[in-house]
């Protein structure tokens, strides 16, 4: 079985390398983490805190989303591509299982997303420590973001192999990942926010909206990364507005996620006939 | 030995298979069955169900009536996949890999040794550009990459829709010489094709769908006797006798020398020698049986008269 996920994942990472998406996705990232770092460079002096902290802050935002927008990128074509080409019913011929088949495109793109991950927040990292500006506790918040940031990754990995999975054709797919991206990085916090703003500090307020927020994976991972006693926190000035959450509610979002839905997935792609 | 007193020594056993798509039955109350190292080809006009019948075999689609094993395996089971092998009526891979990986992605996934692919690309003529991305690759060389894949580690059951579509003529007589040697292995072949010439001499038994109903299926001196079409001689005359030899046989009288004559394959020796009697009058006789193009015509075009 392992050996059948490892071919699958060999075989999309040369494809990746060659199409140039690893490419893309790891410039994207590391020109984006080094942008915000620089221009993090001048609000360090009046909060105290070292430049990289106040990276971190501006590149979790950045992450929030950018992260989901490549795994849906990558992953929206994973199933209805193959089904469109007839590359499907070739390799169904194969003794490998659908299961197996997810796994191993899973394992090849979160390979190219821990890449770009890794790569672009670890350049930014040199940057602020070439810089100056880098601190035992910055550190340990930089490794943190990168680490749940393919956690976030892989949920929305998940989602596009769902919808992929679903989907007619591969256009139709493509619509629904760019739905997808839309709703659940600004719909849904849109959304939220009106309610809070209608509610005005009652029952919803004070009990249902951490919840809620917390349940959506790309708040999740925002809240992970920006709330708590850190001195992120402070840069980020969204301490305070989660109080009241417990912690598991977070944990449970951020790694509930991808799980849960590439079971979806594999449902669905059971359905799909080659 | 029970099992193949019961039948069970058949690769492939299809019963009374139907297949629904919408409102229409695409594929009609089936029944066929292959035995290991048979060659059968499976013919039919565009939309016919050959597609759909292999597709089913596969387990690719749903089966709505009917039963089909592999080699006493549901279709589609690990077990009936590993001893299948399947050439898709229009070869797709991945445009930026090479033949060689992709073949060795193939020979991963059916837990064949990654060494025997070489000699594979070798024997379907594509050594040179192995190492080429496919999507630099003609029509005709993914036919062949496609075929390459059909023979990792020798199938029991290869089913190959329409495998020599794009295929030049000398690739086509390669092609049925790599089909002859993996019947004479022992694979079970089913073969859907237009090209009628080419599979006369080059299959066993011969399978005829009209509209998702099979209407013939049986070895091509069968076919051809049970459809009883006639035989034409074609007669020349010597120089100044075609009016007498026409006379005499009767037919028609085609030009300035040529007379045509129909019959039947019992009648043949008579009007032979009704021809040859006619002694130093006619130069020349040429006898054309009835061709696979004629056959298929007589059967898929409904004149079986069922
Ligand atoms: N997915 C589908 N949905 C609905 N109808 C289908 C589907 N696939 C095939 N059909 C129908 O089933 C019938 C048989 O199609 P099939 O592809 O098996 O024909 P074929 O004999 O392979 O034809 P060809 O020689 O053109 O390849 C056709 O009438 C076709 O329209
Ligand atoms: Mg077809």
């Amino acid at each position: 079985m392992m050996r059948r996920i490892f071919a699958i994942a060999g075989a999309e990472l040369r494809i990746a390398l060659r199409n140039r998406w690893i490419l893309i996705a790891t410039s994207l990232m590391v020109l984006f983490s080094l942008a915000l770092t620089f221009a993090g460079a001048a609000p360090t002096g009046a909060l105290g805190v070292d430049l990289l902290t106040v990276s971190v802050a501006s590149m979790t935002t950045l992450s929030v989303y950018l992260v989901p927008l490549l795994a849906l990128l990558m992953s929206f074509d994973a199933i209805a591509g193959e089904v469109e080409r007839g590359a499907l019913a070739l390799v169904l011929t194969y003794p490998v299982s659908r299961g197996e088949l997810l796994l191993g495109k899973l394992v090849s793109h979160l390979v190219v997303l821990s890449l770009a991950v890794f790569l672009g927040f670890g350049i930014a990292g040199l940057a602020a420590w070439l810089a100056g500006g880098v601190g035992g506790e910055s550190l340990a918040a930089l490794l943190r973001l990168c680490w749940s940031a393919v956690v976030l990754g892989a949920s929305f990995l998940a989602i596009g192999y769902a919808l992929s999975a679903t989907a007619r054709s591969s256009s139709a797919a493509a619509g629904l990942a760019i739905g997808v991206w839309i709703l659940f990085v600004v719909l849904y916090d849109l959304g939220l926010l009106g309610a809070l703003v209608y509610d005005g500090g009652g029952f919803f307020t004070r009990k249902l909206f951490p919840l809620l927020l917390a349940a959506n994976p790309a708040d999740a991972f925002r809240i992970f990364n920006l709330s708590g006693a850190g001195k992120v926190a402070l840069a980020s000035g969204l301490a305070g507005a989660t109080n009241g959450l417990p912690g598991w509610a977070v944990l449970l979002s951020m790694f509930g996620w991808p799980p849960a839905v590439l079971a979806l997935a594999r449902l669905a792609l059971k359905r799909v006939e080659p | 030995m029970a099992a193949a007193a019961e039948g069970r020594d058949d690769m492939l056993d299809v019963r009374n298979v139907v297949k629904r798509q919408g409102p229409r039955e695409t594929v009609k109350d089936v029944s066929l069955s292959l035995r290991a190292g048979e060659r059968m080809a499976l013919l039919g006009h565009n939309g016919a169900g050959k597609t759909t019948l292999i597709r089913m075999i596969l387990g690719l689609t749903r089966i709505d009536g009917g039963s089909i094993s592999v080699f006493g395996n549901r279709p589609g089971d690990g077990k009936a996949r590993r001893i299948t092998s399947y050439l898709p009526e229009s070869v797709v891979f991945h445009k930026s890999l090479s033949g060689r990986e992709q073949l060795v992605l193939f020979a991963r996934l059916a837990g064949q040794p990654v060494d025997g692919c070489m000699p594979l690309l070798e024997r379907v003529g594509l050594a040179e550009a192995a190492h080429r991305r496919v999507g630099t690759y003609s029509k005709g060389m993914r036919q062949r990459l496609g075929l390459a894949q059909v023979l990792l580690g020798r199938p029991r059951l290869a089913l190959l829709d329409e495998p020599t579509s794009g295929l030049d003529p000398i690739s086509r007589h390669d092609f049925y010489g790599i089909v002859d040697d993996m019947a004479a292995q022992g694979t079970a072949v089913l073969v859907s094709s237009h090209a009628l010439t080419e599979l006369e001499a080059r299959t066993d038994r011969i399978a005829i769908l009209r509209t998702g109903r099979l209407v013939a299926m049986d070895s091509l001196e069968n076919l051809r006797r049970r459809a009883g079409l006639p035989i034409r001689i074609r007669v020349k005359a010597a120089e100044g006798h075609a009016a007498e030899v026409a006379g005499a046989l009767g037919g028609n009288r085609m030009n300035g020398c040529r007379v045509e004559l129909s019959c039947l394959a019992d009648q043949k020796m008579a009007r032979l020698k009704a021809i040859t009697a006619l002694g130093d009058a006619v130069a020349d006789v040429d006898l054309v049986p009835p061709s696979l193009e004629d056959l298929y015509r007589y059967y898929a075009a409904g004149e079986a008269g069922s």
